[in-house]
Formats: C-alpha cells, structure tokens, sequence
C-alpha cells in the first residue's frame, strides 16, 4: 500500500466518521450526548486538516471549537439540567419553519459548492495550512480585514460584558 | 536510517517517555507525602521498604484491589470515559517535549524528542483544551451534585486561565520567533535562558500552570471541605487512581514545559564550552533538564503545602481581572522592546 | 484581661499597600516558613521501636491486685462503685466458703467485678476510695475492640495473675505523700506496699 492509498483511505475514513458524528449529533436524544457527538465529529475534522498539511488549523481547531465553545456548550447544558421531563412542547410552527430555514441553507450550501472549481485539494502537498504561509497571508495580504475582525470581536465581548452587567446607569 | 529502523526508534522513544512520566508520576506520590511531612516536621511514608521507597508500589496495589464501583444512575460509558480522557490527555503531552539534544550512534541522529512538529506549543494548548473533558464527562456522569460542582469549577477555571497562559506564550514566542518546543530549547544556550527576556511572562505562566492541573492554591474543583471530592467524588479504584494519576503526569509535563519554555531546557550555563563530545553533552542535557523537572515539581508541592486555597471569586478575579490584562500588557511590552532594539521590522 | 498568647495580632481594615496587595512578598514569606521548617527536626516518633515515656502517675487500665499470698485483696465494700463519677463500676459481692481462704482475703469478696472501659474517665478516685489498696491504675492502654460488649472490663481482664513474677507493679504510684497518709491507724491492717516502699 502506497502512501497514496493510505491518505486516501485515512480520508475517507475521516470523512465517514464525521458525518457519522455529525448525524448522531441531530439523532441522539440527550442534549450532552449531542455535544459529545459534535466534538467527535470537530477531531475528525481535525484530522482532515492534517492531512491536508495544515497544522496550524488543525490544532487551533481543536483549540477554539473542541476546547473552549463545545466546553461552553456543555457547560450551559450542564446547568440547565435538560432532560425529558422538562423539555418544552415544541410549537408545529416553529418546527415548520426550522425545517424550511435549513432546507434553504442546504440549497445554498449544494449551490456554493457546485459553483466551486472540482479541483480536489492534494492531501499533503503545498504548506498552505503551515503557520508562517498562515501568517505571511493574514498579516501582509489581509492584513486590513484581519484587524477589522479583532475590532468586531471587541464589541462582541464588550457587548457581552453589557449583558452581564446587572446595574447598567 | 531506514524507514523500520526509523519506526523501532521512535516506538523506543516513545515507549520510555511513557514509562518515565508513569515513574516519575508514581514517585512524585511518594514525594508529595514526603514533602508535605518534612514541612509539617513530620517524618512521612518510611515503612514500605528503605525510607518508604515501596509505599507507591503498596498504594497501587491498594488502588488495583479496592471494589469497582459504578453508581446505578450514573452514565456507564461516560463514566469510565472520563477517567480515561484524563489519563490519554496527560500521556500524550510528553510527544513534543525535547528531553535533549541529539544522540549520533553510528553515523545516524537521533534527536531526543518524538516528534517536532512546528506547532509544539499550540499542541500542548490544544491537549490541554482537551484535558477539561475528562474532568467535566466524569464529573456529569456521576450524576452527583458535587462532582457537577466540581466539574463546572473545573471547566470554568481551566479555561479562564488557559487565555493569560495563551497570551503569556504569545509574548513567550514573539521573542523567539517560533512555535517549535524544540527550536526554543535549542536557542537558550549559555546563560541565554528565556527567563531573562519574560519574567513576568514567567510568572504568569507559572500561576497558570499551577491552575491548569488543578493544584492548590487552585485545587477548587476537588476542594474536600465544600465538594467532599469534587469531580471524582463517585469513583474508587484504578478509576480513581486514573485521575489523580494524571494530576501527578499533568505536573511532571507542566515542570517539563516550564524548564523548557523558560528555564533553557535541557542547557546549563557554561557547559558548552567545556568542549564535550556531542553525545555525552546530549546525555548530560538530559540530567540538567530532569534536575530543573525535578525542581519545579519540588516546588509545586512546596507550594502546595504554604498556602491555603482560594475562595471561589477571587479564583475568577486573579484570572481575568490581573492575570489577562497583566499578559496582555506583557506582549505590548515585549512588542514595544522589540521596536526599540529594531527586531521588527 | 491577661493576653492568652504574645502572637496575637489586632486586625485592622485598613487599606493594603501596593506590596502587600500583589502578596508575593507574604507568599515568599510563608514559602520561606515551610522551606524551613523542611530542615527542622522532626518531631515524630515512631511508636513500635520507640516509645514515648509515660509520667509516672498516668492513669490507665485498672489491676485488682493480690496480697503477697496471692488471695485478692478486694472486699466488694462498694466504696469505689460509689465514688465513681463516671458510674462506670458495678459488682456482686459473695461470701467466701471454707477451703477458699487461699484466694480472698477477707469473709467477702467481689463475685463479679466489671469496669465500663467505654463511661470510665480515668480519674483515679476509686483507687483514692478503696481502703483495702485492691484497685490501682496503672501506666498500661486499654486496649480497644471491636463491640461494645468488649469494653466492659470483668475480673478477667482486671485481677493480676497468681504468679508472683507476672504481677503488675504499682509501687512507684505510692508516692511519700500517700504512703504517710496510709500510716494512720485506721489502715494498720493494710500495710503492705507502704512497708515495701519503705524498704
């Protein structure tokens, strides 16, 4: 078995258990469950990045969404004690709705990607993902939009800090 | 190297990095009741074997013996996953960790790392990350009000300081200009310790460190006064033994990255230029870098025993009200530094 | 009023100073106590090899002694059981039969002889109580068991064996004092220990 055939099997392999992940995710009754399904499916992921040579994501992938929103999400879950007995009667309308808001986002999401050329990125080839053509990228060419996204997360996180507050004068 | 030889090599390496933090986990017990009773002028563990050197044996043994027991309303699964996510977390840490420089046996180099991987210290952070699962799926799965609380207070306070830990590397690695644990270890030569450049990086680190394996003063999440045991209030056995093993690898791996990232690694002053042959310096390094391991573990314990735990808040007020502006401050200063000695350009 | 100890320090709220708001003087301070207290001597000591001395009038297990002949020395008057604080002694007196003198000293003698180890506090006043020196604490532990059961005491466990060399000795619990006070006329009959101190 070439290295060839052992990334491709890896991939798929990969891609499989993330989709599975990601299907128990909706499936799966108990709310924790759920986030422990999408964790999974966030390290699959993960590995997909890594064969694609790009560590940097990789890692700050597990970092940002594996490590601190899921465990946020748990977090919340946790407290909120959620379990069947205390789960709300869910309004047929707004079922009705949900079902046609992701119907939409699954048509744009199909439209995107066959709009996108079929050019099949090479698994380990091209050190896009590594750091220093990371940085190169976002702190030369980006630069401009990559600071305006810091100042949106400042009023994001000033803004939750507003929410916090209690006794605002 | 051939490519099996390559395989054995780093099977081998990895195998010892396996045992040794197991051992040094094992005995930094052993040290821990030693340490605390010689500063409570108490004599400690001296019966199993010469000065008590056994009594690790003797307690895991006690811990292999005791009754299993999984409470009936507990999540079963969940509940022998989360000691086992502790435990990997705490095992896998040690693969970026240069123990030293390089061995040449035969025409060949064997660096003394098992892996360098150009992201090391994002690594450590992502695994880290990883580690408050195994506290917060056992703590859930025990269907325990206190081992929730103590899951919930270890949550919270590993991530808090994983941002002032983040950031102080952040200043950390714009003085060195990479991300590689080894690269860093390799540029502290002499007296060149990274130290010099970022103490207060250094500290904040350290307190960090200290809160990130969940030691006291910051051992909130199995605080016995409030939570009985915290997250592993339900568990007996290896399970147990699971968890507060991976607290003593957490330790042992958290003194390596410290000596590492900070105190030069596996270089001491002065040694290179006694002229050494490149192997018996590379061993050499080893002993310097496990001597600083073993200093720092002495001195997580030393702590432990001086000062008392914190309340709740003021948990929560070091961590986001000094600790993350003092980083954030520090990489502005580090940055500033830089300008004026024209290293940016 | 007396101050209890010289450490005492008054609180006061006042407000910390920079130095002492970042603590890490005060926590180098307290590591510099532990670090030190590291080097000290220690205190323990290690009970099986070595034993710490007990004072001369510790008060531990009770012994219902004999007379030099080996008869018991204990009468079953009940001064004891009533001097008692703690009510933690009871007994049954019985007559002594002919062919018996060998083994009681008097016409009477305490059939059944229990302490209560469990309500007993040690204070000594049956020994003080007792006119014909038959009950002494001694410097031995009362051991602990298992049930509740185990702690009463009977005769058993509390009259010293026959065997002149197996009994327990109390004489360094005569001190000068009480040996003077025991030369009154009224204990004439019950000189004993007070002649062996003397020797």
């Amino acid at each position: 078995m070439t290295q060839d055939h052992l990334q491709k099997y890896l991939f798929l392999v990969l891609g499989l258990f993330a989709v599975l992940s990601a299907l128990m995710v909706v499936f799966t009754k108990n709310p924790v469950h759920s986030v422990l399904y999408l964790v999974l499916a966030f390290f699959a992921i993960t590995g997909e990045y890594i064969l694609l040579n790009a560590q940097f994501i990789a890692i700050v992938n597990i970092i940002v969404y594996a490590g601190a929103i899921m465990v946020l999400f748990l977090f919340v879950i946790m407290l909120l004690n959620l379990n069947k007995e205390t789960e709300p009667h869910k309004n047929p309308y707004l079922k009705f709705a949900a079902v046609i808001t992701s119907g939409l986002l699954l048509i744009v999401i199909v439209g995107s990607l066959k709009a996108a050329d079929n050019a099949i990125a090479t698994p380990y080839q091209g050190g896009k993902g590594l750091i220093e053509n990371l940085a190169e990228v976002l702190f030369h060419q980006f630069l401009l939009p990559f600071e305006v996204s810091s100042i949106l997360f400042l009023a994001a996180m000033v803004g939750a800090v507003m929410l916090g507050k209690k006794d605002i004068k | 190297m051939t490519f099996t030889g390559f395989l054995i090599y780093k099977a081998l390496l990895v195998l010892i990095v396996f045992t040794i933090s197991l051992v040094i986990a094992m005995y930094s017990t052993y040290a821990e009741r030693k340490v605390a009773a010689f500063m409570q002028d108490r004599l400690g563990p001296n019966r199993a074997g010469p000065f008590g050197l056994l009594q690790p044996l003797a307690d895991g043994l006690k811990m292999f013996m005791k009754e299993e027991i999984i409470p009936n309303v507990s999540n079963k699964f969940l509940f022998i996953l989360g000691p086992s996510i502790a435990m990997f977390t705490s095992c896998v840490t040690g693969a970026v960790i240069p123990w030293g420089g390089s061995l040449h046996i035969g025409g060949n180099v064997y660096p003394l790392q098992v892996t360098d991987i150009n992201i090391g210290i994002l690594y450590i952070m992502a695994i880290t990350s990883i580690g408050v699962y195994g506290i917060m799926i056992g703590g859930w799965a025990s269907n325990n009000k206190y081992s929730l609380l103590g899951a919930l207070r270890a949550s919270s306070q590993m991530i808090s300081y994983e941002i002032a830990m983040g950031l102080a590397i952040i200043a950390l690695v714009m003085h060195t200009g990479t991300l590689s644990l080894n690269k860093i270890a390799a540029m502290q030569t002499g007296w060149h310790w990274n130290i010099i450049y970022q103490p207060v990086g250094f500290i904040i680190f350290l307190i960090c460190a200290f809160a990130e394996t969940n030691r006291t003063p910051f051992d909130l999440p199995e605080s016995d006064s409030e939570l009985i045991g915290g997250y592993h209030t339900e568990y007996s056995s290896m399970k147990l033994g699971f968890y507060l093993f991976a607290e003593y690898i957490n330790m042992f791996i958290s003194s390596a990255i410290i000596a590492t990232l900070y105190f030069g690694g596996y270089h001491m002053p002065f040694i290179d230029r006694l002229g050494l042959s490149d192997n018996f310096g590379a061993i050499l390094g080893i002993v310097f870098l496990f001597s600083k391991i073993f200093f720092f573990i002495f001195f997580f314990m030393w702590v432990r025993w001086t000062l008392p735990r914190f309340r709740y808040d003021q948990l929560m007020n070091l961590g986001w009200k000094v600790l993350i502006p003092l980083s954030i401050f520090n990489v502005a200063f580090t940055g500033t530094l830089m300008w004026i000695f024209g290293r940016i350009h | 009023m007396q101050a209890l100890t010289t450490r005492s320090k008054i609180a006061v709220n006042k407000k910390m100073t920079f130095m002492e708001r970042i603590y890490i003087p005060a926590i180098l301070g307290g590591m510099a106590i532990t670090l030190r207290h590291f080097f000290k001597k220690k205190v323990t000591i290690q009970y099986p090899e070595q034993q710490r001395e007990f004072a001369p009038i510790y008060r531990g297990h009770h012994v219902l002694k004999r007379d030099e002949n080996g008869a018991e020395r204990c009468t079953a008057c009940g001064l004891c059981a009533v001097a008692c604080p703690a009510e933690a002694i009871t007994m049954v007196a019985a007559e002594r039969k002919k062919g018996e003198e060998a083994l009681y000293r008097e016409e009477k003698y305490a059939e059944i002889y229990e302490i209560n180890m469990l309500r007993c506090i040690f204070c000594g006043l049956c020994e003080e109580a007792c006119p014909k020196e038959a009950i002494f604490l001694t410097d031995e532990m009362v051991l602990t068991d298992y049930a509740r059961a185990g702690f009463v005491h009977g005769k058993d466990k509390l009259v010293e064996p026959m065997d002149k060399d197996k009994r327990i000795d109390v004489s360094k619990r005569q001190t000068k004092e009480v040996a003077e006070f025991k030369k009154h006329p009224e204990y004439a009959h019950n000189q004993v220990y007070t002649k062996s101190l003397k020797a």
